[in-house]
């Protein structure tokens, strides 16, 4: 099997996973029905293209792994995914900026990821435009409702942007894996990505009335496996049946 | 503050060629939300390809009090119909 | 209006519905039809956004990754069919904040099963199984109760809810016929479900006091009792299929009646659960609580927001 390929998958489905589970975590306990409704749907597509990812990992793994074996049986550091997506749902404001912040990139990762020499990484990207552009538009509305709303609502959203803006730096960083994927046509390089993700994210912001911060120190490290303190225990939820009862089926 | 969010009623085009059909109503602060939250909540199992949404408080309702003079008349106006006339069965495409 | 003309419209109102004629919002009612409506379904809606919480519980702990999304869809379509319920009920004159007000006072019930803690992963299953199964005999019915709005809305509810059960039957008999450990799972879960899933349908007739009138608004088209036996003789040959063993030292079949006979209901337990001391009514609610008034300031954003950019659209007009 070829391991940087298998890495490299990972590095953009452990996203999309763990921000499904924060999201999921959410379910029946949203400011009010419809919007509970809204951000499961979102939950829902990302556990959806996790699976497509995951399925295919597993293919390529020749039978040494399933789906659910990638998805719940690694160790922490095993976990490739940045450290945005992991950050708790800490308020409504949080949800929100973490989920913009990580669509943005999405989306344009996806619009890339759709070229790849590997037909089925581009056709899982295809189909996840559609919905990802859909979460972009959420969450930036959502993002001007907050900002430009109250004075309560501005400053909480604000202390959310200022609070997750370090993280934004590392959805740019490529590890040795994913420079491998680039040359070989399959993986994008989203270190090119920079410049047009900070430009709609600050568009959205001004329009939401937002201040950008200027922060010269960033946080980084997911993508390399050393993961927040919050990873641990959003794990122990997230395997704790398949490691209380090993080796059956669900 | 505590101001309630507007309500709406949703109206579904399940397919091209089809009308508008009203499916329920939402809560929504605007009308771009009451648009995403009718896809969410009405559309989840592809039950639609196109949407309306309308704030309720600007929907204008007959009074069912009104019934006898708004709709009676119309029960005895029977040659509007196409059995008031007799035809023999012979007669084709008609 | 006088009493006598009041008695005379409540006549017509009744062989409507014999008729079975649809009441529709703006048609007259009796003022009793409305609050027993408002009551009813508010307290069905309230079930639904109260029932998300319990298989809430275990959407992060899922043990796969196909049951994890089942699971999320699953506790969304219920928020769906709160909403579709409220909307209903709102159609009646009363707002979904007025309704959740009563749900967070304590003035409004919702049904008592959600107040059982789900402890383990095969509640998840028997919930489905026999917590919806026993929901969907009370509700298919009320797909064509007298009052419009109440019964499009169940229509679409039970179209949804076609793959509850089937999603929890599927659970449980994955882990019936899987390891030991699996099967113990199943059948402890089955065991702590059984007696409030019969619960779920209601006191018994002698008890029960809203029965008559209900079911001359087709409120109701069995009672209770009659409810309990079909889900008992529906559900009882499905345990035996996967090889669990319903908790009833008197369940036995018998040929005269042709239905199962079964032992003895602890109604105590019931009234207590009712009455707030369930094992998590306490939870249940102050979860609904703490989420509302979270929200709140979401709310209002987007109030403020909608009222700001209605007001920009007028200055630009003028």
């Amino acid at each position: 099997m070829d391991n940087s390929l298998y890495n490299y998958i990972l590095g953009i489905s452990d996203n999309t996973l763990i921000l499904g589970q924060r999201l999921s975590e959410l379910c029946g306990h949203g400011p009010n029905l419809e919007t509970d409704i809204a951000c499961t749907n979102i939950a829902l597509d990302l556990l959806g293209q996790t699976r497509s990812y995951y399925q295919y990992v597993a293919k390529l793994s020749e039978g040494q792994s399933t789906e659910d074996d990638i998805a719940f049986l690694r160790t922490e550091r095993e976990y490739k995914n940045i450290l945005l997506v992991e950050q708790p749902n800490t308020n409504f404001g949080y949800v929100i900026i973490r989920q913009f912040f990580y669509d943005v990139f999405h989306l344009l990762l996806l619009r890339e990821l759709q070229n790849s020499k590997d037909e089925t990484l581009a056709a899982i990207a295809k189909k996840g435009i559609k919905e990802v552009s859909y979460h972009q538009r959420f969450s930036s509305d959502w993002v001007k409702r907050l900002g430009d709303g109250t004075k309560t609502s501005h400053n909480k959203i604000q202390e959310a942007v200022d609070d997750l803006w370090k993280f934004t730096d590392e959805l740019f960083y490529l590890t040795e894996d994913d420079k491998s994927a680039v040359i070989s046509g399959i993986g994008v390089d989203v270190s090119l990505l920079k410049s047009s993700y900070y430009q709609i994210v600050e568009e959205v912001l001004q329009e939401a009335t937002l201040t950008i911060p200027e922060l010269k120190w960033f946080r980084k490290g997911g993508k390399e496996g050393i993961h927040s303190e919050h990873m641990g225990y959003l794990l122990s939820d997230l395997q704790y049946m398949q490691r209380t009862y090993p080796n059956m089926k669900w | 503050m505590k101001k309630n969010w507007p309500l709406w009623e949703v109206f579904v085009r399940s397919k091209n060629g089809l009308e508008h059909r009203h499916f329920g109503s939402l809560h929504a602060a605007d009308a771009d939300m009451a648009l995403e939250n009718a896809r969410d909540v009405y559309t989840r199992r592809s039950e639609g390809v196109s949407i309306w949404v309308v704030p309720s408080k600007h929907i204008t309702a007959s009074n069912p009090e009104h019934h006898g003079e708004l709709f009676e008349p119309a029960q005895d106006k029977v040659y509007r119909h196409p059995t008031f006339y007799n035809l023999p069965d012979e007669v084709k495409h008609m | 209006m006088s009493e006598k003309e009041i008695k005379n419209l409540e006549a017509l109102f009744d062989q409507r519905i014999a008729r079975d004629e649809k009441i529709e919002p703006k048609d007259w009612m009796p003022e009793k039809y409305r609050k027993t409506h408002i009551r009813q379904i508010s307290q069905h809606a309230h079930s639904e956004i109260v029932g998300m919480l319990p298989e809430g519980n275990w959407i992060t702990r899922a043990p796969s990754m196909r049951r994890k999304v089942a699971l999320l869809a699953k506790v969304q379509d219920e928020a769906g069919h709160g909403l579709y319920l409220y909307s209903a009920c709102e159609t009646l004159g009363i707002s979904r904040d007025e309704l959740f007000e009563q749900l967070h006072t304590g003035k409004a019930k919702y049904s008592s099963i959600f107040n059982y803690p789900t402890i383990t992963w095969a509640d998840i299953g028997a919930i489905g199984w026999l917590v919806d199964g026993a929901a969907i005999i009370n509700q298919v019915p009320l797909c064509s109760t007298s009052y419009g709005p109440y019964a499009r809305a169940m229509i679409r509810v039970c179209k949804e809810e076609s793959f509850h059960q089937r999603q929890g039957y599927e659970i449980m008999m994955t882990l019936a016929g899987g390891s030991p450990e699996q099967k113990e799972l199943a059948q402890d879960a089955l065991n702590r479900w059984w007696w409030p899933s019969l619960m779920m349908l209601g006191p018994t007739d002698a008890e029960s006091v809203h029965t008559e009138q209900s079911m001359k608004w087709k409120l109701k088209r069995k009672t209770n009792d009659e409810l309990r036996q079909q889900f008992i003789d529906q559900t009882v040959p499905q345990a035996d299929l996967i090889g669990l063993r319903i908790p009833d030292p008197d369940l036995k079949w018998n040929e005269e009646t042709n239905h199962y006979d079964f032992g003895a209901i602890d109604w105590d337990e019931f009234w207590q659960v009712v009455k707030g001391h369930g094992p998590c009514n306490t939870e249940r609610l102050s979860a609904r609580i703490q989420a509302w008034e979270e929200g709140e300031w979401v709310r209002d954003a987007a109030v403020a927001y909608a009222d700001k950019k209605e007001d920009k659209k007028l200055k630009k007009a003028i």
